[in-house]
């Protein structure tokens, strides 16, 4: 995996394309390759622990933290949001209108920063995808928890019906609408939301053209994907139907290694 | 029982959104519904130091003989202006649901600056839809 090898050479300074939001590579399908991008504080953290030092991973974070804040009598008792058990949050709900309006300010941010419909809807896929990447953590890390034979999905397709379903579930409270393999391509897939909940407030004007803010959840896709193994560019387009206007396809374009490899194990 | 149009005027006293249902009401130019929002939102500014009451909000219904003007003031200063028939007694819900219709639609898109003409499809439809259920 790319990333475990970026922790391991100790070079803050490359950091993954998928994710650097400051990113100046132009292709979001460069998964082998690791471009040297000058934006080393998005994801790491500030410069002040060297810059020779590999990326801390979260648990690390915290020590550095606590030993940076000064022990006054205040701040020894406020308990530190790393330290929170995980599973206390496993079932409670964000408000639908204070998503909206923090995503609303996520893409106001982006659209002063672009320059063009496809690096906007690049950029909010890479956002997407560092949400994914914590998400599938946290997901694969709470059904352990649960279920008494968790099982690592190796097949695509089973890999594809458990996010459609349940992790589709765990992040917006219901299941997609319809899963399906393109007829004409043999590597694409798609994930069809008949009203996606983060886009529900959302409208497109007509200069706007054919963007889909459902980019964002492309972006969760794909790294969700990424980290089960199955690297794919996955993009959103808007589907509109006489039922159902905002009717959003996630694409999944799968990548030639995967394809072979589901040939293989067949 | 009829709802003939909503007007939408933002805290500086600009027209941001007008809609008008059915065929009574004459038709003026843009320019002029704008020269209008401004003198009513004039108006409710001044007859809201006219009470000999103290404190209180500004004019809320302005009845003539052929029509009824209820407007809603929201905590913000927006003001949301509609334009019944005088046997209209659910203005003040109808007032209501356009209030959340723009508090959900228009002010959580982040393609609509604020203040400024209001330009949003889902807004237009969810209106439509609510002022279909008041007539």
């Amino acid at each position: 995996m790319d990333i475990t090898k970026m922790y391991s050479t100790g070079h803050a300074s490359v950091v993954h394309p998928r994710l650097s939001v400051l990113s100046t590579s132009s292709l979001p399908s460069e998964h082998s390759s690791l471009s040297a991008s000058s934006s080393s504080t998005r994801f790491s953290l500030p410069p002040t622990s060297g810059t020779g030092t590999p990326v801390p991973m979260p648990s690390s974070a915290s020590v550095l933290t606590l030993s940076k804040t000064p022990l006054t009598a205040t701040n020894v008792n406020r308990p530190n949001i790393y330290d929170r058990p995980l599973n206390k949050t496993k079932t409670s709900e964000v408000s639908l209108a204070a998503f909206a309006f923090l995503f609303s300010e996520m893409i106001q941010y982006t659209q002063k920063r672009v320059n063009g419909i496809a690096d906007f809807e690049r950029r909010l896929n890479t956002l997407g995808y560092r949400m994914g990447l914590k998400l599938l953590e946290l997901y694969a890390w709470r059904t352990e928890g649960v279920s008494r034979a968790p099982k690592r999905e190796t097949r695509f397709l089973t890999a594809l019906s458990t996010i459609g379903n349940s992790m589709w579930k765990s992040f917006f409270g219901r299941a997609v609408d319809a899963i399906q393999k393109s007829v004409t391509v043999d590597d694409e897939f798609m994930l069809t939301e008949n009203e996606p909940a983060i886009t529900k407030f959302i409208s497109i004007s007509k200069d706007m053209g054919i963007l889909s803010c459902s980019a964002l959840t492309a972006g969760v896709v794909e790294a969700i994907l990424d980290g089960l193994g199955f690297p794919a560019r996955v993009t959103a387009h808007n589907v509109p139907t006489e039922t159902y206007p905002n009717c959003t396809t996630i694409l999944i374009k799968l990548d030639r290694s995967v394809l072979d490899r589901e040939e293989a194990l067949k | 029982m009829a709802i003939f149009g909503l007007w939408i005027i933002n805290k500086a006293g600009g027209l941001v959104y007008q809609k008008h249902f059915g065929e009574e009401l004459v038709r003026l130019s843009p320019n002029e519904y704008l020269v209008l929002a401004g003198t009513l939102h004039g108006i409710h500014a001044i007859t809201s130091r006219l009470s000999p009451l103290g404190k209180s909000s500004g004019v809320q219904i302005i009845e003539s003989e052929t029509f009824k003007m209820n407007i809603f003031l929201t905590a913000t200063g927006t003001k949301f202006v509609l334009l019944t028939s005088l046997t209209d007694t659910t203005a003040d819900t109808a007032l209501q649901r356009v209030y959340e219709a723009y508090a959900d639609y228009v002010m959580k898109s982040p393609f609509q600056t604020p203040e400024m003409p209001i330009r949003t499809e889902k807004f237009d439809v969810k209106v439509a839809e609510i002022i279909k259920l008041f007539t």
